[in-house]
């Protein structure tokens, strides 16, 4: 009896966990999104009404914010991809001795404030940065263009607060590749390209995968970045999940927008996961 | 500089090849020639430059001086794509994602080939193997997949297939089998093998020709039965098989042989197995060669007396002495065990004896330690 009591008893501490911080609160939420304000009540104050039009109403006014998360969501997941694809490579099969180094780089961020690496990007993208000035005197941006309160730096700033997320799993996956397996595609009249296109990028699935949904669930969710690289024009869902629950205190709102935010990920990765067919790799 | 040589067919001749990796040479000034259709090994220990002169032959490096041509085609800068050459990696290196189907029309689909399923399933056929088309490399045993990796590589006829090192990781019994099948499939299909091992009897079973290496270079070239009577260094000599190696003095001439005096006793060495420079040899006898007599009983030949048997085990097919001269050297002897005399015993006194034309002469100057198995250093260390 002890030796199948045994592996329950250590998991008592992490089911605890997850039913107090985890099931409780999704309960809680899901109470809320239905509720209704009481009737000549003071603000926030709601009474559970089970009014399902919560979601539609929230989703319709909210659209356009909807699909903002999910468009600057793509576009940074698939700019991290592009960055952290040769990276993973060059420090998996390139790096040498070096190869610690290199991946406590990529970890380095990590070591000061999420919240301050963004407020420094402002600075970076901002008039006084050299990005502005250099970008103005090649003639690439006119000289009324800025960058502060823009998609574009609020892709940036996500494209770079999520590349570890992107770059650990693919160089996990890279540097399990035997390179004699790259040899022997060479061996077997593969070019470069044909290589990569057949072995390496096949072999490297599972961490693109892995990546992708790292980078894009957080991204999709985020509003750190659209709060202090944005305006009002970039503001994406959480922004506005976040005004209704702190500004606006419209609990019920948020609540449904949360809970919509959650179902329209989970199908999205499904497809995704469907399409990527990981099952297929080993 | 890069130009399609896959049509280039011919002798493979490495001219003059070395390549260095910063201040260490793995392959020194190498010179050799393999034609067209033979089974040639290369030979020798660890960190002896045989799979890098297989990795500059494949494409893999690139030599540091030296030219690579496969007949009349200079190959030495193309890349392996560009070769009709292929590889049986030395872990097979078969791809994981791919079934055993795909993994073996790789080669074919690359360069476009029409009737891919019917080329794939002959070579299935030829390895044995043509149920586990649709498996997965993982789900192979390590025959299994030393088969594939070889479907794999031949399915494209090469000009020239090369095998690196490919039964190490089998057992020993695997090993004898597929030796025999390689053997068998090289006949059958008329490629040119090219096959590096550390394992002198999987070179000699296999091979029509031996190039044994040391130190990045070639120490001596030939069919295995001339290796192994008349090896030309005490590497060769240490290296295929065991050697007896005794100090003596050439004192004159005979006819087509040597007068050797050993250690006062004078024997003879055919002058054609002779390596030596000056008057200072070596002279080599391999164990089996050598009869064990009492020292009433008469023998002919060349004859060493004043033995002693120090140790003898008794091993089945062979009883194997150990017999010391008065000199002090304890001389190997292996007795077949076939003509039903009891063996001899711990501390008889015996003659050696055996026919001069098993004896081989090297240099005075020979390091009588080289290419064995344990050195005396080795043991030190311990």
């Amino acid at each position: 009896m002890g030796k199948i009591r045994t592996p329950y008893l250590l998991l008592l501490p992490g089911f605890g966990f997850l039913f107090t911080f985890f099931i409780l609160p999704i309960v809680n939420l899901a109470q809320t999104s239905t509720q209704t304000p009481v009737g000549g009540g003071d603000t926030g104050q709601y009474e559970q009404t089970f009014r399902f039009q919560n979601y539609i109403d929230a989703f319709v006014e909210n659209k356009e914010q909807f699909g903002r998360s999910f468009v600057y969501a793509i576009i940074a997941t698939l700019l991290a991809l592009a960055i952290s694809y040769p990276l993973a490579y060059a420090i998996a099969f390139k790096s040498g001795k070096y190869k610690n180094f290199f991946l406590v780089l990529v970890v380095a961020p990590f070591f000061t404030s999420f919240l301050l690496r963004t407020v420094a990007w402002k600075q970076i993208l901002g008039e006084e940065g050299f990005v502005v000035p250099t970008l103005r005197t090649i003639g690439i941006i006119s000289d009324s263009t800025t960058l502060t309160s823009t998609a574009f730096a609020v892709v940036m700033g996500m494209t770079y607060n999520f590349l570890p997320f992107m770059t650990l799993p693919l160089y996990a996956s890279i540097d399990r590749i035997d390179p004699r397996t790259l040899e022997a595609s060479g061996d077997l009249y593969a070019n470069g390209f044909t290589t990569f296109r057949k072995v390496t990028l096949p072999l490297s699935m599972p961490g693109v995968v892995a990546g992708t949904l790292l980078t894009f669930i957080p991204a999709a969710g985020d509003y750190v970045n659209a709060a202090i690289l944005g305006s009002p024009n970039t503001k994406m869902i959480g922004n506005v999940i976040e005004s209704r629950y702190f500004k606006i205190v419209d609990y019920p709102t948020a609540a449904a927008l949360s809970f919509t935010l959650m179902a329209a990920i989970l199908i999205l990765v499904t497809i995704y996961i469907r399409k990527a067919g990981t099952e297929e790799l080993v | 500089m890069s130009f399609d040589a896959s049509s280039a067919r011919g002798d493979l001749i490495l001219t003059r090849i070395t390549k260095e990796y910063g201040d260490f040479k793995a392959v020194d000034d190498l010179s050799l020639t393999i034609p067209k259709g033979s089974f040639f090994a290369l030979l020798g220990p660890s960190g002896c430059g045989k799979t890098t002169t297989l990795r500059m032959i494949a494409g893999l490096e690139e030599p540091t001086v030296g030219s690579i041509h496969l007949g009349e085609t200079d190959i030495t800068t193309t890349k392996p794509y560009q070769r009709p050459i292929n590889t049986v990696f030395q872990n097979y290196a078969l791809f994981p994602h791919l079934t055993i189907f795909e993994n073996i029309a790789f080669g074919l689909r690359r360069r476009g080939i029409k009737d891919v399923d019917a080329e794939v399933n002959k070579v299935l056929n030829l390895v044995e193997l043509p149920h586990l088309a649709g498996r997965k490399p993982t789900q192979l045993s390590g025959g299994q997949q030393q088969r594939i990796a070889l479907a794999r590589a031949i399915v494209n006829k090469p000009a020239l297939l090369l095998l690196d090192e490919p039964l190490g990781a089998l057992d020993l019994k695997l090993r004898r089998q597929m030796q025999i099948e390689l053997k068998w499939i090289q006949k059958e299909v008329g490629l040119t093998f090219v096959h590096v091992t550390h394992d002198q009897e999987e070179a000699m079973t296999m091979a029509d020709t031996i190039a044994v290496m040391n130190e990045g270079q070639i120490e001596q070239m030939g069919s295995p039965a001339d290796l192994y009577d008349n090896p030309e260094t005490a590497f060769v000599a240490n290296f295929l098989g065991q050697s007896n190696l005794i100090k003596g003095t050439i004192t004159g001439n005979d006819g087509d042989s040597l007068v050797v005096d050993l250690y006062g006793q004078k024997i003879s060495v055919p002058k054609n197995r002779s390596h030596a420079v000056d008057n200072s040899m070596y002279a080599g006898i391999r164990p089996e060669k050598f009869r064990i007599s009492l020292l009433d009983t008469p023998v002919s030949g060349n004859v060493l007396t004043g033995g002693r048997i120090e140790d003898v085990s008794y091993i089945g097919v062979s009883t194997q002495y150990q017999v010391e001269m008065p000199w002090g050297q304890e001389l190997m002897v292996f007795e077949q065990n076939d003509d039903g005399v009891a063996p001899f015993n711990k501390g008889d006194a015996v003659n050696i004896s055996w026919a001069p034309v098993f004896t081989f002469a090297l240099r005075g100057d020979e390091d009588v330690t080289a290419g064995s198995e344990v050195t005396p250093e080795d043991l030190d260390e311990e």
